[in-house]
């Protein structure tokens, strides 16, 4: 795993110019990846309807209806149907998809940090740090994660920011392996001896030289992360331990549709059908970003 | 070999001690630790709390608990549950099987339906049903397992009928097929991610062959393409096939938890969520464990059979 962007480039720039790898081909070559347009086009749309689309449904997302408990979708301005409790379960959907994605999102900026930086410090001092840190690593790696974050949402009081910080705890570590790989690679190039030589300190050389020259995997392991954690937020949710009630998420609203499965199946059919949208995007645009960035290796995020 | 084996057994014991010092630590570093519960119980008095504590050894230092539990644990003594005082050993021996049968059932569907489409893949490569398989997978991967297997219910048990909704067995019938009747939904659920990520990787482990000269040579001699695909091709291919199943522990234990607890299933997933619910903390952490030990035997496996197929990996 040693082929950037940049890499690829260094037959015709004879200098490493690693601040624009954003430029000219990743992106002619993400244009043509269709799948990844398409995904692209889909998050948006979904990101934006449920940013302002709650304003412009009739009912609120916590308004109690109990006459009109059940109502299939399309019955009257109930376009996806009502809960048990009456309430609008497209208002109920957006607002969710609002906790959802953000959950997504910054557990995936936090896990991302923390793994790079893991990551780094590994890759660059190597040795026993180096060593040390892996193994860090493998530990997290042998807990399957829905256990860890099981166990710990268990036992913390459930937030949506603790749920966040859980999610991101256990799953920066997909990240730290990927970047540590990359920097071991980058370690012994030229423009790192010569930061060296010029006795720039470890923490200028990591992070203003190095950590451009990895952004590519990077990115391509950050958007598979936001797959990753929207889709464990939901495990979590579904299973009761995740974003509690009256706040809605995708997960949680399906927590109850299962006893409601053969009278109601619309309460399980929309909010899971939602998540697999919102995730099969954000993969596509993985696996899109991977092909751009020239970087190697299949981390679909299952 | 025996260097390499040996040397790869202690890094997995060495790692075994992280992971449980990390479990034990995390469970027990919240506040409140394993009495957490009692907090919110306003007919508890602080001494009624302390009093548990004290019985239950909670009020000794984090180290101390860490050594007696992990010295404790080598000898095969996993603790007491806090729900009824039996063995933790026990509790989990109980629900093993189900979990077993479970993921066994899975990994046997998922490796045959992924060598299928896996193979065909790459010997049909960019054709019409490599790209369906490949989008397959991705939105495979991306359907949550709880919700597929609520929309299995929904279509084969309440629409047509055909399979139980949940279940392990019907009460008073406990026949193969009674058995075998409720093992297909839910271990079609399960298989759900493993066959996306079986067939990924067999397509790009049988390219890796394909493209190698022998394959050419063989051609060139004549050998038919059946012959070349299933002796050649796939002979070679079979091994790092074969590791993938060890490194697939994690992902499976995972689902299985998530689909047991949609169909009822009285495995360890379930075991998991119920001792949680109570705050069994020694089961709780039996279970961590026990999956834990798993995935790194699963990861052993691999690394061994991959070591017997490339002999540079023993080297370095």
């Amino acid at each position: 795993m040693n082929s950037s962007a940049v890499q690829s480039r260094r037959g015709t720039t004879p200098v490493p110019t690693p601040h624009r790898w954003w430029h000219g081909r990743a992106v002619r070559r993400f244009a043509r990846h269709r799948l990844a347009l398409i995904g692209i086009f889909m998050i948006t749309a979904l990101t934006l309807v449920c940013a302002v689309g709650p304003y412009f449904l009739p009912y609120d997302s916590l308004f109690i209806d109990l006459r009109a408990r059940f109502a299939p979708p399309f019955s009257g301005l109930h376009f996806l149907g009502t809960d048990p409790l009456g309430r609008d379960q497209a208002a109920r959907l957006l607002e969710a998809g609002r906790i959802s994605l953000l959950v997504g999102l910054l557990a995936m900026l936090m896990s991302t940090t923390l793994g790079s930086a893991v990551g780094l410090v590994a890759g660059y001092y190597g040795g026993r740090v180096g060593a040390v840190l892996m193994r860090l690593v493998d530990a997290f790696l042998a807990f399957p994660s829905i256990f860890l974050v099981l166990a710990l949402a268990a036992l913390l009081q459930p937030s949506p920011t603790m749920i966040t910080v859980i999610i991101a705890v256990t799953s920066w570590m997909e990240v730290a392996r990927i970047v540590e790989a990359e920097v071991r690679s980058v370690r012994e190039r030229e423009f790192v001896l010569a930061g060296r030589m010029l006795g720039l300190r470890g923490s200028h050389i990591m992070f203003r030289e190095i950590l451009p020259n990895v952004m590519g995997p990077i990115i391509v392991a950050a958007t598979l992360t936001i797959a990753r954690a929207i889709l464990l937020e939901a495990y979590v949710s579904f299973l009761g331990y995740g974003i509690q009630p009256p706040l809605p998420s995708w997960g949680n609203m399906l927590n109850g549709a299962q006893q409601y499965l053969s009278t109601a199946p619309w309460l399980a059919i929309v909010p899971g059908l939602t998540i697999t949208i919102a995730v099969t995007s954000l993969n596509f645009i993985g696996d899109g970003l991977r092909d751009a960035l020239d970087v190697r290796g299949d981390h679909t995020a299952g | 070999m025996a260097r390499f084996l040996f040397h790869r057994f202690w890094q997995s014991v060495v790692l075994l001690f992280i992971v449980s010092l990390i479990g034990f630590v995390v469970l027990n570093m919240i506040p409140g630790g394993p009495l957490s519960q009692f907090a919110l119980d306003a007919s508890m008095t602080q001494e009624d709390v302390d009093r548990i504590a004290r019985q239950l050894g909670l009020d000794r230092p984090l180290l101390f608990r860490y050594f007696d539990w992990s010295w404790k644990l080598v000898q095969g003594d996993w603790g007491t549950s806090f729900r009824d005082g039996t063995p933790v050993l026990h509790v989990i021996g109980r629900h093993l099987p189900a979990t077993l049968l479970l993921m066994g059932t899975s990994t046997v569907i998922s490796f045959v339906l992924g060598a299928w489409i896996g193979i065909r893949g790459a010997t049909h490569r960019y054709s019409g049903f490599d790209y369906a398989a490949t989008i397959g997978a991705m939105v495979a991967l991306s359907i949550p397992t709880f919700w597929f297997g609520l929309v299995g219910i929904y279509i084969f048990s309440l629409k047509l009928g055909w399979l139980p909704a949940g279940n392990m067995y019907t009460i008073g019938d406990q026949s193969l097929l009674n058995y075998l009747h409720h093992l297909i939904l839910p271990s079609l659920v399960l298989s759900l991610v493993t066959v996306a990520t079986w067939s990924r990787y067999i397509r790009t482990a049988v390219l890796d062959v394909i493209s190698q000269d022998f394959i050419k040579t063989a051609r060139a001699k004549g050998v038919s393409e059946r012959r070349v695909l299933m002796r050649h091709v796939v002979g070679n291919a079979l091994l790092p096939i074969i590791a993938l199943a060890g490194m697939q522990v994690p992902a499976l234990l995972g689902g299985a938890l998530v689909t047991e607890t949609v169909f009822t299933w009285p495995g360890m997933g379930r075991l998991f969520l119920d001792s949680l619910g109570y705050s069994d903390y020694p089961v709780v952490m039996g279970l961590l464990m026990l999956s834990a030990i798993l995935t790194l035997i699963g990861n052993l496996l691999a690394d061994i059979v991959i070591a017997v197929v490339d002999p540079r990996v023993r080297l370095s």
